[in-house]
């Protein structure tokens, strides 16, 4: 049994040298960068100028935690995909401080508890001065007291409310919107455009949904609307007639669907074969392409709060537009696809971090924390954000719009 | 309830009741004859849509897709049997099942690769209107999937019954070792099993993502309730098995439509499975299954 | 009627001489000796040699491994032990399968979580009574599914697993739901918060190691003695005056308190805990690992929670995506190559390098689990 013993220890060694080899590979990767490209459209404020010297001297390490295996794979893979790209773009311009900048991402597999483990990495073997991440709330719940007790700035792209209801909040920041907010502008719609009073709900029963079902029940009264039925679904129910049915013997006006995909897409189906022909109303969930795929002619009518990236031409604010513009060609440039709203919230968490590092012209937590609460006005693609000591979620419900699905694409309903 | 109501719940229940029903074929077929749950059934299920999907979209027409589909897992099924099942033949049940669940890992994981994490769809079999009984309502596409489960419990008992190598396939679920004696090619009669159940799931996969989409994690619960819908039928039993799958899927779909209060759906899953333990404790071999003698 | 112990151990000291001449068992020492039959004080103290052994380096761990990192994924490998020893317990002694254990850790954190944040309790006795509600659910579901067989049984604890799932998910004012329980108290020791990563991997690993050393006392029990019975054959067994089900229902009460306990050390580590971890796929995986680790003896249970911890830590290391891929794949050749599990793979190579020796009787028929002992034919 000493050889249980052995292979443990065995086994940390190949831990500890595979860490290492991960973290030199990057640095000689991004050290190597060395160009000449024009600082464009940028998320801080580098100088402008067709010459940018290379970074130079300790890498600033931020480390990122996604879900970019498990059931939220779909969320994680495009936060991913865009941490990667703006490393390369940060140390194209000439890095943060002059340093180059080192993204390390690691997978919880959509299990807090791989969180921890992933975090406590992140801090102690990577040296990081900042977590990015959960991509979803129990992964943040879970990383919370870590960072809080390391005294580490974490910005997560989690959108429960709990995240920054309940103590500690001294350390953590948002950039989706709460979804407080989503709910808030979705009820207001129903109630000043709809004009009704009585809807339904349809939840997925992860946190997501759940989470999106008990705001709209603590807020309908305050517009005027009553719940008279909700239901919930597992995440990868086959079949929503049977909810459905129940719904609808409650006779709603409206049916709020709350949760990500595939199943609002399912219940869209259901319905056109249900027949009811109700308002649908869904969540900031189903602001990605692929709903509109599945749903197919189902899709047709349906109305969600969303950020403005979706319809960047709804964007009012030229500094924002800018952004945003520059965002997407990037992205579509890197990756060949479109950056949905998650793709936003990694975009947001970085250049929210590298503007506050750049404005405290240090590293050291305690300064980035009092930067990022002094933040005003900094905007990207979920909006344009106002940290405070009090507030670190930074949004309004202005900054999210209502979309409509029409003709198979996103048009801004009235 | 209304007559209305109430009937689309049994529609619900046999949409639904379909496709466990058809991946209980797929757990019955392997455990009449090696004796083995096979945790990757639902894992087949999966590939056999996603195969189909990516059939389709480039370029093949839906039947040719389907078709194609159906081939390529039971490719897969059968060098899974060679690779994972055919070393350990000989070892526990035990080591058998363990083998299926790291093999369902590897395979969903594979699938998330290889299609993504997002799910898909493909388009209906038929395009039509759904159907109206007495005001409710199903989708053609579940007539599909009734109709084809039903051509396989009918293949299946044929073939059990009427032919040579059905009969030798039972002979080597009731006693390998006998069968063996007798000349009947056990190893042979193993990877027609798999390949077979493989057909199967992937048929059903085929069936079911027009109706509900497919994504790498869809494998899961569908094994789950597969499985679940096995046992209630009885495992061993091809008519068991889709006896099981419709039961289960009706008690699920009534559960939330008996029910009185609202947000109780959630439930569910819990009721029929209480159910489902209920019918254990007081008939241990299922609804249709058989009372097995044990050997002293 | 012949004792059970003497039994054994003439049928190990058989199967000893065919293998290695020169290493005999006495199986009249069994008392005495290690659970192997290996008679008198050399078989006492090997056995026990191993467990201190390891006792040793598990707690001295911290003083040399200060890293957090690296603490966290030992505390982990301690509180995925716990279970793992039941099931060991479970499946390679009483032969019997379980499918729902996940949701016996599950009702262990929540009954940790809710005692002590919304009744105030101490995190302790909110341990104590936690594992209590588990043994009495184990006894309300052991009774009538201890009955069933095989698959059979299988299933009805895989149904149990999933309503305990659904009630943690739905009864919201309860348990929060999806949501989670948020703020979770750290345990305390002698007045000592165990926030300190080395202070509470001290902690857990003794819980893991006095409840390893119970399993591996188990056969010189009379419980254990009448397991190794009726795992062989239910009807001699039953027929010769043993309790078959109220042994069958021990085992299983007393796995589920191991997995309730570990629970609880989960919620007051991570301080935070959600429904969804819950559920079917982890009891899987801790049946997987039992299996993989070896069902021979207890020491299988160290074997396959360390490589289900470890393994995927490691595989991490070089690329995420691949990570379940290649740990699904490693799982199959193990199988394949180790069918007895990890713990038996000395005793594997050795017998790679020796010419099996001829006997006449010899498995024609797969058996539901390991022979108990086998990893004593070296």
């Amino acid at each position: 049994m000493a050889l249980v013993v052995v292979l443990g220890l065995l086994l940390f060694a190949g831990l500890g040298c595979g860490g290492d080899e991960t973290a030199t590979d990057e640095t000689t990767e991004d050290t190597a960068a060395s160009t000449d490209t024009s600082a464009g459209e940028t998320t801080d404020t580098s100088e402008a100028g067709d010459e940018v010297a290379a970074p130079t001297g300790e890498p600033i390490v931020f480390g990122a935690l996604v879900s970019a295996t498990g059931p939220a794979a779909a969320l994680g893979e495009q936060e991913r995909a865009a941490l990667e790209m703006l490393e390369g773009q940060l140390n194209d311009r000439g890095g943060l401080l002059g340093r180059p900048v080192e993204i390390v991402i690691e997978d919880d597999q959509s299990n807090p508890n791989e969180a921890v483990t992933a975090t406590n990495k992140l801090i102690q073997q990577d040296g990081a001065v900042a977590i990015i991440g959960g991509t979803i709330s129990p992964s943040t719940l879970a990383m919370k007291p870590i960072t809080a007790r390391e005294g580490i700035p974490q910005v997560t792209m989690s959108a429960a409310n709990a995240i920054t209801d309940e103590p500690p909040i001294e350390w953590i920041w948002r950039t989706p919107p709460k979804d407080a907010l989503a709910v808030a502008r979705a009820l207001t719609y129903v109630s000043e455009k709809l004009g009704i009073t009585r809807i339904a709900v349809l939840h997925d029963e992860n946190a997501f949904g759940s989470s999106g079902l008990a705001e709209i029940e603590k807020s309908a009264a305050d517009y005027g609307l009553e719940v008279v039925a909700k239901e919930s679904y597992r995440t990868d129910e086959t079949d929503l007639t049977a909810p459905l049915t129940k719904i609808r013997s409650s006779e709603p006006e409206a049916l709020v669907v709350w949760g990500t995909n595939p199943g609002p897409a399912v219940a869209a189906k259901n319905m056109d074969q249900l027949g009811m022909d109700i308002p649908y109303i869904g969540s900031h969930g189903i602001a990605n392409m692929t709903f509109i795929d599945l749903a197919g002619d189902a899709a047709e009518g349906v109305v969600f709060p969303a950020g403005k990236m979706l319809i960047p031409e709804s964007i009012t604010d030229p500094a924002q537009k800018e952004v945003v513009d520059g965002f997407i060609a990037a992205f579509e440039e890197a990756t060949g696809q479109r950056p949905n709203t998650f793709a936003g919230h990694a975009f947001d968490s970085v250049g929210l971090l590298v503007d506050a590092i750049e404005r405290a012209g240090s590293t050291e937590p305690g300064d980035i924390q009092q930067a990022l609460n002094e933040t005003t006005g900094w905007a990207g693609p979920d909006g344009i954000f106002n940290y405070s000591e009090t507030d670190h979620d930074g949004l309004e419900v202005g900054d999210l719009i209502m979309v409509r699905i029409e003709g198979g694409s996103w048009v801004l309903a009235e | 309830m209304s007559l209305q109501e109430f009937l689309q719940f049994v529609f619900a229940g046999i949409t639904s009741g379909s496709v466990y029903a058809l991946t209980a074929l797929g757990f019955t077929l392997i455990y009449n004859a090696t004796g083995i749950i096979n945790f990757a059934q639902g894992e087949f299920v999966m590939l056999g849509g996603l195969a189909a999907v990516s059939l389709h979209s480039g370029g093949a027409p839906l039947a040719l897709a389907a078709i194609g589909a159906v081939a390529v897992v039971t490719v897969v099924g059968l060098l899974f049997e060679l690779l994972a099942i055919r070393p350990l033949l000989n070892a526990s049940i035990l080591a058998q099942i363990i083998v299926t669940v790291g093999a369902s890992l590897a395979l969903r994981t594979a699938a998330m690769l290889v299609w993504g994490r997002e799910a898909v769809a493909l388009p209906a079999f038929t395009e039509r209107a759904p159907l109206s009984v007495f005001g409710a309502t199903v989708v053609a596409q579940t007539l599909w999937v009734l109709g084809v489960t039903a051509l396989i419990v009918i293949a299946l008992q044929v073939f059990y019954r009427r032919t040579m190598l059905g009969k030798a396939v039972r002979a080597c679920a009731v006693n390998p070792m006998a069968a063996r004696l007798l000349g009947i090619p056990y190893g042979r009669v193993v990877l027609l099993t798999f390949g077979a159940s493989a057909a199967v799931a992937a048929a059903g996969g085929v069936l079911i993502t027009p109706i509900s989409f497919m994504s790498y994690s869809s494998g899961a619960l569908i094994g789950l309730k597969g499985f679940a819908a096995a046992i209630l039928g009885g495992l061993g039993s091809p008519a068991g098995a889709v006896a099981g799958g419709l039961t289960l899927g009706l008690l699920e779909s009534l559960s939330v439509g008996l029910l009185p209060w609202s947000g109780t759906s959630g439930y569910k899953d819990a009721i029929a499975f209480l159910i489902l333990l209920l019918v254990l404790f007081a008939r241990p071999q299922g609804l249709l299954g058989q009372r097995s003698a044990q050997k002293v | 009627m012949p004792r059970f112990g003497q039994g054994e151990g003439a049928e190990s000291a058989a199967a000893d001489a065919a293998v290695k001449p020169s290493e005999g068992g006495r199986g009249s020492d069994r008392d005495r000796g290690d659970r192997c039959g290996r008679g008198g004080a050399w078989g006492w103290a090997s056995g026990n040699l191993a467990f201190l052994l390891f006792s040793l380096v598990a707690l001295t761990m911290p003083l040399y491994l200060t890293n957090s990192y690296y603490l966290s994924i030992l505390a982990f490998f301690a509180i995925r032990l716990m279970p793992t020893i039941g099931l060991n317990l479970l499946l390679g002694q009483a032969g019997q399968i379980s499918l729902g254990h996940a949701a016996f850790i599950g009702l262990g954190a929540y009954g940790s979580a809710l005692l002590t944040t919304r009744w105030g309790l101490d995190p302790w006795p909110a341990m104590f009574l936690a594992a209590l509600l588990s043994a009495l659910v184990a006894v309300v579901i052991g009774v009538p599914a201890l009955r069933l067989k095989g698959h059979y049984l299988a299933m009805a604890t895989l149904g149990f697993g999933e309503i305990v799932l659904i009630l943690l998910i739905q009864l919201k004012g309860l348990t929060g739901g999806t949501d989670g329980v948020v703020g979770i108290p750290p345990l305390e020791l002698g007045g000592w918060s165990l926030t300190d990563p080395r202070l509470f991997h001290v902690v857990v690993w003794s819980a893991a190691l006095i409840m390893l050393r119970m399993a591996l006392n188990l056969p010189r029990t009379r419980t254990g003695r009448a397991l190794i019975a009726l795992h062989r054959t239910e009807i001699a067994a039953s027929s010769l005056g043993i309790d078959v089900a109220f042994h069958k229902l021990q085992v299983f009460v007393v796995s589920a308190v191991f997995a309730s306990i570990a629970g609880s050390f989960l919620a007051h580590y991570v301080m935070f805990i959600s429904p969804e971890g819950f559920g079917v796929t982890l009891s899987v995986l801790l049946v997987a690992g039992a299996v993989i680790g070896g069902l021979a003896g207890v020491w299988g249970a160290v074997w396959g929670a360390g490589l289900m911890v470890l393994l995927p830590e490691v595989l991490a290391r070089y690329n995420e995506d691949y990570t379940l891929l290649a740990f699904g794949l490693l799982v199959i050749v193990v199988m394949i190559f180790l069918p007895e599990g990890l713990a038996g793979a000395p005793a594997k190579l050795r017998a790679l390098r020796r010419t099996p020796p001829y006997t006449v009787a010899s498995r024609t028929q797969a058996e539901p689990v390991e022979e108990r002992g086998s990893e004593c034919r070296s």
